[in-house]
């Protein structure tokens, strides 16, 4: 009897577990689920005329994201404009992923290393930037760095330069202004492995014949390791598929992997070929986080 | 010059912070530790024996002083110059390096050849009796078995002098007296210099060649076991180390009468007015009230534990001593509460201080 009830009991609580949780499953499914089937179902259907798409299935737009055909003789060839696209995003992403790693670590140390007190006001700071909007930051940017802006004008006004330097719709203002932007993301997660490093092993290594460059390189990069993969992720997924900051600082000349699906669902009216690059950027961003579930075992082992 | 210590501090001063928040950890301490010595530093936590080790490692720079290694000074060198390991307190192994990399990690970074490597962490691994756990990681291990790995690891290689910051205090008491037999076995198998710090005066009284005790960054004596024990400078030593029994006395003639008016010899170095005596509860005798040169005193209370009974005793003025008195078959040493006997001291054992 008293077990009866007892089972009754777990029953009715796993039941009423998945009834609070459906609001949320219901949102999944719609939400995150659903546009992405709509995406992956419209990468195989033909453009409509002025927009949309026609319901009939082709290839077509799977063809064009690698390959192009020959409007006069019919041959096919590698799309080189779209590999140019991918490969300056790829690019781009791993040069803001490492730049904001260079910059991140010592940063994410510096706060690590506070005492506990001043280290919550130097989180906080770092996440200010997060409660502007994106598009304001990268204005923001721009006045810093554009011919008149604020660098400019204090390297003219020191006498350093003569004439202002072209930072402004250059690759330069792009990787500065992503730098900026995803920083944050690469700071917060080192922060937290470099929290949980037990700096006593500094000693140890020291102690056993390590130079500072031994004890960073065989004992502190490989402990934090999980962090600066987390990091790393964080940056590269997101900065892959940036579309406001290149638009915006690169002036539209250096156009990315984001810019360039935009233009398909907007003046290229190609939806399909828009949603086929989707898929093909999202490919991409798995198997970025295939990598990092494959290095995580790692970190669990060190709990 | 006559003997290179293999260890020397000379006049190390270490003053933490600046002004009124300053912190001497260490006042002018002067020592020596001699080549395959166990030396102790024993004293409660915050005396500055941790710090004295620190120094030697390399961790801290002495404010002023000198520490020499084989008579060399390493005062500025860096701790990875100095041919010295450290057992930490808190092990401090490489969670993500296996056993055998974690042992091999000094050599590796001495640059020396793999096959020397391989085979020195196989020598360390049989030395600690942790051959079948070398492929796993230190978080796979017991905290005895973690502590054998900190010890091969700081001993693979080859320091003049090993370094030990409280390395048993985080293990079980079984454990704790395994290791105590484990190291001092280590210690004369590779007869390198131990310098052992801790604040269980067991653990140094069993251990140590020679023991150091510390108290507020003063070196308070250095001697052998039974020096500390029979022997202790000052009050503070007799009360850190074991039980003692503390008098207050004047010198009148060749002896010191106490405040209950009983006459005590003692072993005199030329001490005047009022002294204080150090007797082992363990160096009294219970004898009949009217024995030759017993003291009167009334049981007040009595602790059985075990191998040995203490005895409190009040002297005629009230004063409280202990006795601890071997237990004997079948209780025939069983001294009820209140009653009156008489106490003896051992002439030997009676250590007069300061006052």
């Amino acid at each position: 009897m008293g077990i009866g009830t007892e089972e009754g009991r777990k029953k009715h609580q796993a039941r009423s577990g998945w009834l609070l949780s459906l609001p949320a499953l219901v949102l999944l499914l719609v939400g995150a689920s659903g546009p992405l089937v709509i995406v992956a179902v419209y990468s195989f259907l033909k453009p409509g005329e002025y927009s949309g798409v026609q319901w009939i299935f082709s290839l077509e737009a799977w063809f064009k994201v690698l390959l192009e055909k020959d409007i006069f003789d019919g041959t096919i060839s590698l799309a080189d404009a779209h590999l140019a696209i991918f490969w300056r995003s790829a690019k781009l992403s791993l040069l803001t992923t490492a730049v904001t790693l260079v910059l991140g670590l010592p940063t994410a140390w510096f706060i690590a290393t506070r005492p506990a007190r001043s280290r919550a006001l130097w989180l906080f700071l770092i996440t200010i930037p997060f409660w502007t909007n994106l598009l304001i930051r990268t204005f923001a940017i721009m006045e810093v760095i554009r011919n008149e802006g604020i660098l400019n004008t204090a390297l003219l006004a020191l006498g350093l330069i003569e004439t202002p330097i072209q930072i402004l719709y250059s690759g330069t203002a792009v990787l500065i202004g992503m730098t900026y932007v995803y920083l944050p993301l690469m700071v917060l997660p080192l922060f937290a492995a470099i929290d949980r490093f037990d700096f006593r092993l500094i000693e140890a290594g020291y102690d056993l014949y390590a130079s500072r460059w031994q004890v960073l390189r065989r004992v502190i990069l490989p402990i934090i390791r999980p962090g600066i993969v987390a990091g790393s992720i964080l940056v590269f997924v997101p900065s892959l598929g940036a579309y406001v900051t290149p638009r915006v600082l690169g002036g539209g000349k250096n156009m990315m992997i984001g810019n360039f699906i935009e233009l398909q669902f907007g003046q290229g009216r190609n939806w399909p070929l828009g949603a086929s690059l989707s898929m093909v950027l999202l490919l991409i961003v798995v198997v970025a986080l295939l990598i990092y579930v494959r290095t995580a075992p790692q970190e669990d082992r060190h709990d | 010059m006559g003997e290179t210590f293999a260890v020397e501090a000379r006049d190390a001063v270490k003053v933490y912070g600046t002004g009124v928040n300053a912190i001497t950890a260490l006042d002018h301490v002067s020592v020596t530790v001699s080549r395959g010595e166990f030396f102790t530093l024993l004293g409660p936590s915050g005396c500055g024996k941790t710090t004295l080790l620190r120094c030697i490692a390399g961790f801290e720079t002495p404010t002023s002083g000198a520490i020499l290694l084989s008579g060399q000074d390493i005062t500025e060198e860096p701790p990875y110059r100095r041919p010295v390991n450290t057992v930490f307190q808190s092990y401090a192994l490489f969670p993500h390096l296996t056993v055998a990399r974690n042992i091999g990690f000094g050599l590796e970074m001495m640059g020396k050849p793999k096959a020397e490597i391989a085979e020195t962490v196989a020598r360390m691994l049989a030395l600690v009796r942790l051959e079948e756990f070398a492929a796993r990681l230190p978080q796979q291990l017991s905290g005895g078995q973690q502590q054998r790995v900190a010890l091969a690891r700081a001993l693979a290689p080859k320091p003049q002098v090993l370094l030990l910051d409280e390395p048993l205090s985080a293990l079980d008491l079984k454990l704790r007296k395994e290791m105590q037999g484990e190291l001092k076995r280590l210690q004369l198998e590779t007869g390198i210099t131990f310098v052992f710090v801790t604040h269980d005066q067991e653990e140094a009284l069993t251990m140590s060649d020679r023991i150091g005790v510390m108290r507020a960054g003063k070196l308070q004596q250095v001697g052998t076991p039974r020096d500390i024990y029979d022997r202790p400078a000052n009050r503070y030593v007799a009360d850190f180390i074991g039980e003692t029994n503390f008098l207050t006395g004047v010198v009148e003639g060749g002896a010191v009468r106490l405040g209950s008016g009983d006459l005590v010899r003692a072993a005199l170095g030329g001490q005047t007015g009022t002294v204080t005596l150090a007797v082992r509860p363990e160096q009294i005798r219970v004898v009949a009230t009217n024995a030759p040169g017993a003291i009167p005193a009334r049981i007040t209370g009595k602790v059985y534990f075990g191998t040995d009974t203490h005895y409190h005793f009040a002297l005629v003025d009230g004063t409280e001593v202990v006795a601890r008195l071997q237990s004997r078959a079948q209780g025939e040493d069983d001294l009820p509460k209140g009653v009156e006997v008489g106490l003896q001291f051992e002439d030997s054992s009676v250590q007069v201080l300061g006052p």
